[in-house]
């Protein structure tokens, strides 16, 4: 590269941590402000620890995460590998339609017409506190879906057509043919898509904040409740924590894919 | 002998195609339906009548959207553009380090701009050692536009990369060979080829800004509204789901237009390429 696009990089690269970096300066914070720093502390840190409200969140959010990503591998996979042997034509281009839907629409679009729906059905069957885990779920595996599908379709299109023909001629149940054959070779398809599914679920707020009851708050969304009041290091602390989290899953994701490149060259 | 597809690959779809009409298509229904009717009930157009009020909103969200996705878009052309010329191990930390912002919370990191922006905050205490200021930054709509370029610029950088970073190098040398300078390479080869990235860039940025809230209600306290502020009040705060969902729908069909405006210019057939 030359110096100029060095550089050039350098200020955008700059441009996108310059908050971050302000968050993770500000949490080590001695005194309140996160305006001016007083002195190191790590005593945001340890409060949080104690913050009952906060970490009652972070559980919803993972429990939900899990939950959500789960649900949506496996109802995506299924739903991959049989739009894979569709015929080309208007079914099938009406079905990929649909899964691109809620990837094209505003979040606050998909967030506020699955709260419509909600409201409808709570109406209809007369139970007026419809919002809670069950709806946050049902809104979470469906921005889910998508990314599945799309994550596990690339990988069946690579793999032999005839790979599970194969195994049923070698005896298999079709059934088997496709646990035993099909599953391992889409198998990195399917496990970006559980990953990215996880990490979008742990990540939304928009579409959570309109499809949440006040009985199941996850911590964007008690994050954003923190930000309508003036903000303590504390709520730093505690993204300068998720940050951390996030790179360090990151890494060893890219550790694990990088020593599994390594074994394939070597067979 | 290939054996006919069987039965089977049909039934597996049968979960996600009930899962998609009964949460994606049918929440459009009701967006459509609570729009036109009342809060009785009733069949009404009154909403739809009262859409008119909030023209001058939908004005500056597009214009505020627009301007964001235009800066975007010259901001990271050049970085994708260098990006995809290093190499391939430099290629891939770069990625990352363009992804790695995405992955926190976007509230904090624009809660974060406003304590960097705010009259006490970090540039303005800077340049106050100096002699300077304070100026006023946050509540501007610099700032606003500010925090929608900060938010969605990756995903500008991300799709322009990836098709960039499959370009055929030989074609350029071959414009080169024939005589094109720099400008003109970049207009009608690096260009015209970038365009599936470039569309799938400005939609991905587009949507999110137009719609946005969050950003407009911290960095434009409150003076800048915005469609997202009104759709969020109308549900959260003032319960008419009707006014909402009728200002819901237009936006709907506000995107749906300029996504059919974009592939109208662009050979990627509304692909989008992540």
């Amino acid at each position: 590269m030359k110096p100029i696009s060095k550089l050039y990089s350098f200020l955008i690269f700059a441009f996108l941590y310059a908050p971050i970096a302000v968050m993770i300066f500000f949490s080590f914070n001695a005194s309140n402000s996160t305006g001016l720093f007083t002195g190191f502390s790590l005593k945001w840190y340890g409060k949080l620890a104690h913050d009952q409200a906060v970490m009652q969140a972070l559980s919803n959010t993972l429990i939900l995460a899990v939950t959500s990503a789960l649900i949506a591998t496996v109802i995506g996979t299924a739903a991959a590998v049989g739009i894979d042997r569709w015929k080309k034509g208007i079914v099938r281009n009406s079905v990929m339609n649909v899964t691109n839907i809620p990837m094209m629409n505003p979040e606050i679009v998909t967030g506020v017409s699955m709260m419509l729906l909600f409201v409808f059905v709570g109406q209809l069957v007369g139970k007026k506190e419809i919002l809670g885990f069950g709806t946050l779920l049902i809104a979470h595996v469906t921005f889910n879906l998508p990314y599945v599908v799309l994550s596990v379709l690339p990988k069946l299109r690579q793999t032999d057509p005839f790979l599970a023909q194969a195994a049923q001629d070698l005896g298999c149940t079709p059934v088997a043919a496709f646990f035993k054959a099909v599953l391992p070779a889409i198998s990195p398809g399917i496990f970006t898509g559980l990953l990215m599914a996880f990490t979008l679920s742990l990540d939304d707020f928009i579409i959570s904040y309109f499809t949440a009851g006040p009985g199941f708050q996850t911590l964007p969304i008690t994050i954003f409740s923190m930000t309508k009041k003036r903000v303590k290091p504390d709520m730093y602390a505690l993204s300068t924590l998720i940050f951390v989290g996030i790179l360090v899953l990151l890494l060893a994701i890219n550790l694990a894919q990088a020593r599994s490149d390594k074994k394939k060259k070597r067979i | 002998m290939i054996k006919k597809t069987s039965p089977g690959y049909k039934a597996v779809v049968s979960p996600y195609l009930l899962w998609s009409i009964l949460f994606v298509i049918a929440p459009m229904f009701f967006v459509a339906y609570y729009s036109f009717t009342g809060s009785d009930g009733a069949w009404t157009l009154e909403n739809i009548l009262a859409l008119g009020k909030y023209t001058p909103t939908f004005v500056r969200s597009i214009w505020h959207g627009l301007l964001a996705t235009l800066i975007c878009l010259f901001l990271a052309f050049p970085l994708s553009y260098f990006i995809s010329k290093t190499s391939a191990n430099t290629q891939r930390t770069m990625v990352a380090l363009v992804m790695l912002p995405m992955w926190m919370n976007f509230l904090i990191r624009t809660y974060s701009w406003m304590t960097i922006l705010q009259d006490t905050g970090l540039i303005n205490s800077m340049l106050a050692k100096v002699g300077l200021g304070p100026f006023q930054m946050l509540n501007t709509r610099g700032a606003v536009i500010l925090g929608m370029t900060y938010n969605f610029l990756p995903y500008m950088i991300l799709p322009l990369y990836s098709v960039m970073s499959k370009l055929d190098q030989s074609v350029i040398e071959a414009a080169q060979d024939l005589g094109g300078n720099r400008y003109q390479v970049l207009r009608r080869v690096i260009i015209p080829l970038s365009m599936p990235g470039i569309a799938s860039g400005l939609t991905m940025v587009f949507v999110p800004s137009v719609s946005t809230f969050y950003i407009s209600q911290k960095l434009g306290g409150g003076s800048f509204d915005l469609i997202g502020d009104v759709i969020e009040r109308q549900f959260q705060q003032a319960y008419n789901y009707n006014l909402g969902a009728a200002i819901s729908l237009v936006l709907m069909v506000l995107i749906l237009i300029s996504m059919a405006f974009l592939n109208k210019y662009s050979d990627s057939g509304g692909g989008v390429v992540v």
